[in-house]
C-alpha cells in the first residue's frame, strides 16, 4: 500500500462523503417524513388514503433502490418529468425510506395498549392531546430499534447513487481503479470512509435503544 | 409523439431476454440464500455458545456485515481478490461469496434470536417429563424455533432479490442490464423506450418479490 496515494486521494473521497453525508440527510429527514405521515394515516384508518400507502408500502419494500433509482432517473424524463441527479437521489431515498419508516412506525403506534388512550381520553385529553402527548411518544421510544435499524441500512443503500453517476464513495472508488488501478488504495479508502460514516450512527443507534429501553412505561 | 418503449418490448426476443436477465439475478440469490441458510443455522448455534472469544468473534463479523454496504463488500471481492491474492474469480463466483458472507450473518442473527426467544421453563419441563436432550431438542425447541424462524428467513430471500441488483455493477448481465443494451440498441427508432423498459423492470421485481413477502407475513400471523 502507498502512502503518497492515498493522501492524494484524499481530497476525492473527502468529497465524496460529503455528498453522500448531504444527499443521505436529506434523504432520511425525507423517509422520516413521510414515514410518520404514512403511519398516521394507517393508525387512524384515514379512508382511500390508507389504501394509497399501503399500495406505496408494498411497491417500494418489494424493489430495489437502484431500479426505482433508474426508474426516476431514466424514464420519468422520457414522460417530461426532468430530475437532478442530486435531487433523485434524495427523492428515491426518501420514497424506500419513507415506506420503511411507516412499517416502523405503524407498528410502534400499534403497540401502545388501548388502555392508554382510554385513561387519556378519561382524564379530559382531547384525541388530539392524546395522540401528540400520549400515544406518540411511547410509540416513537418502542419504535427506536427499528428506526436506527432503517437508518443504518438507508446509508448504506446510498451506495446506489454512484450507478445514477453521482459523484460518491463507489463511484470515486471505481473511478480511480478504473483509471490508476491502485486497487488496494482505493479499496482502502473505501472502507475506512463507510466506517467513519457508519460506525458513529450504529455506535450511537444502540446507546439510543439503551436509554429507550429505560423510557417504556410500566417496567 | 414517440412511443413509451412497450412495443420495443415485444420485437424479438427482448421480453424473453430480460427475462433471462431476471433469471440471473434470482438464480445468484437462490444459490446464496440456499448456503446462507445452513451455514446460518451453524454460526446462529454457535452464537448462543458461552465461549466468550467465539461470541466476541461472531459479534465483530456480523457488526461488520451490518455496517458495510453490499456493494463495497462486491466491489473488495471482486477488484480486491485479484490484487491481493492474484486469484481470478468470475463475476458470478465473488457475487454469491458476498451474499453468502452477507446472509450467514443475517440467518445466523435470526437463529440465536429464535433459539434465545424460546423461555428456559420449555427445556426445564421438557426435562422434567424425562425426556433426553436429543428428545427435547427435536421434540419441544425446533418446532418452536422453526415457526419463528421460517418468515423471517423467507423474508431474506426478498432482501437477497432485491440486493442482487447490485451486481450489475461488477459486470454481471442481469436484468437491468439488459434492460440497458435493449433500450440502447432501438435508441434511434424508439427514443423513449427508456420508460416502459425500466417500468417493466420495476414491475417484475415486485412480481417476483411481493408474493414472497405476502407468503412470509401470512405465516407470522398464522403461527403468532
Amino acid at each position: 500500500m502507498d502512502v503518497e496515494v492515498i493522501k492524494t486521494y484524499l481530497p476525492l473521497y473527502n468529497e465524496a462523503i460529503l455528498l453522500t453525508v448531504r444527499l443521505g440527510w436529506f434523504g432520511i429527514l425525507a423517509a422520516f417524513g413521510i414515514g410518520l405521515l404514512g403511519s398516521v394515516i394507517q393508525y387512524f384508518r384515514i379512508p382511500v388514503l390508507r389504501k394509497i400507502a399501503a399500495v406505496y408500502i408494498e411497491v417500494f419494500r418489494n424493489t430495489p433502490l437502484l431500479v426505482q433509482l433508474f426508474f426516476i432517473y431514466f424514464a420519468l424524463p422520457k414522460i417530461g418529468i426532468k430530475i437532478s441527479a442530486e435531487s433523485c437521489g434524495i427523492l428515491g431515498l426518501g420514497l424506500i425510506g419513507g415506506a420503511y419508516m411507516t412499517e416502523t412506525l405503524r407498528s410502534g403506534l400499534e403497540s401502545i395498549d388501548k388502555i392508554q388512550h382510554e385513561s387519556a381520553l378519561s382524564l379530559g385529553m382531547t384525541k388530539r392531546q392524546v395522540f401528540f402527548y400520549i400515544i406518540l411518544p411511547q410509540a416513537f421510544s418502542v419504535s427506536i430499534p427499528g428506526i436506527v435499524a432503517n437508518l443504518i441500512f438507508l446509508l448504506k443503500e446510498t451506495s446506489v447513487f454512484s450507478t445514477i453517476s453521482l459523484m460518491d464513495l463507489m463511484f470515486t472508488s471505481k473511478d480511480l481503479i478504473g483509471m490508476y488501478a491502485k486497487t488496494i488504495e482505493c479499496l482502502f479508502l473505501l472502507v475506512i470512509y463507510y466506517l467513519i460514516m457508519l460506525l458513529p450512527v450504529s455506535v450511537l443507534g444502540t446507546i439510543i435503544e439503551r436509554r429507550a429501553r429505560y423510557a417504556q412505561f410500566g417496567d | 409523439m414517440h412511443s413509451l418503449g412497450i412495443d420495443v418490448l415485444l420485437k424479438g426476443t427482448n421480453m424473453l431476454r430480460l427475462l433471462k436477465g431476471l433469471w440471473v439475478s434470482v438464480e445468484i440469490s437462490l444459490i446464496s440464500v440456499v448456503i446462507s441458510i445452513v451455514l446460518g443455522l451453524v454460526v446462529g448455534a454457535l452464537m448462543t455458545s458461552k465461549n466468550k472469544l467465539l461470541k466476541a468473534f461472531l459479534r465483530l463479523y456480523l457488526e461488520t456485515v451490518r455496517i458495510m454496504p453490499q456493494m463495497v463488500l462486491l466491489f473488495i471481492v471482486y477488484f480486491g481478490s485479484t490484487r491481493v491474492f492474484g486469484l481470478n474469480i468470475t463475476a458470478e463466483l465473488s457475487a454469491i461469496i458476498v451474499f453468502v458472507f452477507w446472509g450467514t450473518a443475517e440467518m445466523g442473527d435470526l437463529v440465536r434470536g429464535s433459539i434465545k426467544s424460546i423461555p428456559k421453563i420449555q427445556y426445564d419441563s421438557a426435562y422434567a417429563l424425562g425426556m433426553g436432550k436429543f428428545q427435547v431438542y427435536y421434540y419441544i425447541i425446533f418446532p418452536q424455533t422453526i415457526r419463528r424462524l421460517l418468515p423471517l428467513s423467507i423474508n431474506l430471500v426478498t432482501r437477497m432479490i432485491k440486493t442482487t441488483s447490485l451486481v450489475m455493477m461488477i459486470g454481471i448481465v442481469e436484468v437491468l442490464k439488459v434492460a440497458q443494451q435493449i433500450i440502447e440498441a432501438n435508441r434511434r427508432s424508439s427514443p423513449n423506450a427508456a420508460f416502459g423498459v425500466f417500468a417493466v423492470v420495476f414491475l417484475l421485481y415486485f412480481i417476483v418479490c411481493w408474493p414472497i413477502t405476502r407468503l412470509a407475513t401470512s405465516l407470522e400471523k398464522r403461527w403468532e
